[in-house]
């Protein structure tokens, strides 16, 4: 069994959505989240804020963002354990992120512990 | 994980309250900061519930969220305006301190919600403007779904709620309740707004049932908070709760099986909710009281017997009367078109077609009148009856009653197919 990360990417982090959306939204995150949990192969995850974030750039500088010239932002990510890329890649494809025209999720396996640094 | 589920609309719910308070402690002007500081503690919420469950109170995690966006917007525009553009400032736009905690108790949210209603529906609004604003911030309605309803793009909507934002800032239209003076006129734009908000509801063309439902209800709700400040707790309002417990009373029974309209007369009276009737009848009793029969009393009034499907002649008598009493207070063709219904039903088709015919010239385009005409003609002269519903079925306006006018006409009229209907936009 490998550990996967599954990133989700959204064309815009600053779009409102009604509240009713977002709490169905809300609901069909979760329902997602238990369907992995059930079979014992939800890690953990979180979302990420907006709320002033930063990109440190190459020298050291820092700026806002990531928003305006960037079309896709990381929205939240969540860790799974799965068989195969597969597995991984199925229970992806069930996140209610992909809804959005243009939104992604990236799956990535995690690399192992290779036994040796404790 | 936590499994509870959220409430039911339990963000629109949350919305329109933080919305009232802190467009409350900010000022009309900053209405969209107070929208958006909302929507960003839902937003807040989406990232973390899910993957830590949902709180074991989660009113009081949107609320701690929301006070503390609030303390930081309000330390940022102070920054602003006491370093960076003291001059940018307008009179009368000054920011309120933000030491002070928000005030999210229920009676507080109440009462702000109650100012936010009186804002919205403030007289230097168009009633578009207010409709659109009343569902986006009492409502807590989405562009999409304030769309959809009106059945208008969401670029319309978006410009109808900047437009209405604009126009309170450049009004400063302050969020308070009207002092005892203007109350009453004040009062009656309300009622008017939330009465259209409820006709929007109730005869959208929109497919949408459940927010067609939605749109009532929530006309609904803005008026019982009326009805619930001792202040603005007087009988129009109590009339206009009244009128809408009897329409609604029909909601379920308005759809066939295949969820097609089925008009008044075939619709199956046990279908009609019991319980918003006699709500309907309570309200308008307690209504009853003052010495100012507004326009809401009749109609509710008159809404009632149509509660009532069996044909007495106290029911056809009283709502003569009735609509006598609604054309004297407010004349309109339409409720002179519905009048000479009446008419047909105590004194015959011959009386009604006597009181129709000065109203032609105003209502030669209005499909309900070639209807009532085609109906009236039924048993006096087929070939005008016949012309009159073939009118009508051009005239109609919405599939309904396109599909019940060309039933009436294929059913009772058989003939070559009536030229199709013109469409209007």
């Amino acid at each position: 069994m490998d550990e996967f990360m599954l990133i989700f990417r959204h064309m815009d982090g600053h779009q409102v959505a009604s509240p009713e959306q977002i709490q169905v939204w809300m609901k069909q995150t979760m329902e997602w989240i238990e369907g992995i949990s059930a079979q014992n192969k939800f890690i953990g995850g979180n979302g990420l804020l907006f709320d002033d974030a930063r990109v440190v750039h190459h020298g050291g500088k820092a700026t806002n963002g990531p928003f305006g010239a960037i079309k896709e932002t990381i929205g939240g990510y969540i860790m799974v354990r799965a068989v195969s890329m597969d597995e991984a890649v199925s229970f992806a494809r069930g996140c209610p992120v992909l809804q959005g025209d243009g939104n992604t999720v990236e799956v990535r396996k995690i690399a192992r512990r290779d036994g040796i640094h404790s | 994980m936590n499994q509870q589920d959220l409430l039911p609309h339990f963000f629109r719910t949350e919305y329109r309250n933080l919305v009232a308070v802190l467009t409350r402690r900010f000022g009309t002007h900053q209405l969209q900061a107070a929208e958006d500081l909302a929507s960003e503690a839902f937003v807040a919420a989406l990232d973390t519930w899910p993957y830590q469950g949902i709180p074991d109170n989660p009113t009081a995690w949107l609320y701690a969220v929301a006070r503390n966006k609030a303390r930081n917007y309000q330390l940022r525009a102070r920054h602003f305006s006491s370093r960076i553009a003291p001059d940018l400032m307008r009179v009368g736009e000054t920011v309120s301190q933000p030491e002070e905690d928000l005030d999210l108790s229920a009676p507080y949210i109440a009462d702000s919600q109650l100012c936010m209603l009186f804002a919205v529906c403030h007289p230097a609004l168009s009633s578009d403007a207010q409709v659109a604003l009343a569902l986006r911030v009492l409502c807590g309605f989405g562009l999409e779904e304030i769309a959809s309803a009106f059945l208008v793009s969401r670029e319309t909507v978006h410009k109808r709620l900047t437009r209405a934002r604009e126009r309170l800032r450049e009004q400063r239209i302050p969020l308070d309740l009207p002092g005892r003076g203007e109350l009453a006129a004040r009062l009656e734009t309300v009622l008017q707004t939330i009465y259209l908000l409820f006709s929007e509801g109730y005869y959208s063309e929109c497919r949408d049932e459940v927010l067609r439902e939605d749109l009532c209800l929530e006309a609904m709700r803005l008026a019982s908070q009326l009805t619930e400040n001792p202040l603005t707790d007087q009988p129009p309002a109590r009339a206009l709760l009244a009128l809408m417990c009897f329409h609604s009373s029909r909601f379920a029974a308005r759809r066939d099986a295949r969820g097609e309209l089925l008009l008044y007369g075939d619709q199956d009276p046990s279908r009609w909710n019991r319980e918003l009737i006699s709500r309907g009848v309570e309200l308008l009793h307690q209504a009853s009281r003052g010495d100012r029969l507004s326009t809401y009393h009749v109609e509710a009034a008159i809404a009632y017997w149509q509660t009532v499907r069996e044909d007495t002649a106290e029911k056809w008598c009283s709502l003569l009367q009735l609509y006598d009493q609604l054309l004297a207070l407010r004349y309109s063709p339409v409720a002179a078109l519905n009048r000479a219904w009446v008419v047909a039903r105590l004194h015959g088709p011959e009386a009604a077609l006597a009181e129709l015919g000065p109203l032609e010239p105003v209502l030669a385009e209005n499909p309900y009148y070639h209807a009532l005409m085609g109906e009236l003609y039924g048993g006096l002269d087929k070939q005008a009856a016949r012309d009159h519903f073939a009118r009508a079925y051009a005239l109609a306006r919405t599939g309904p009653d396109r599909a019940w006018m060309q039933r009436r006409l294929e059913q009772e009229y058989p003939g070559p197919p009536p030229a199709p209907g013109k469409r209007k936009a």
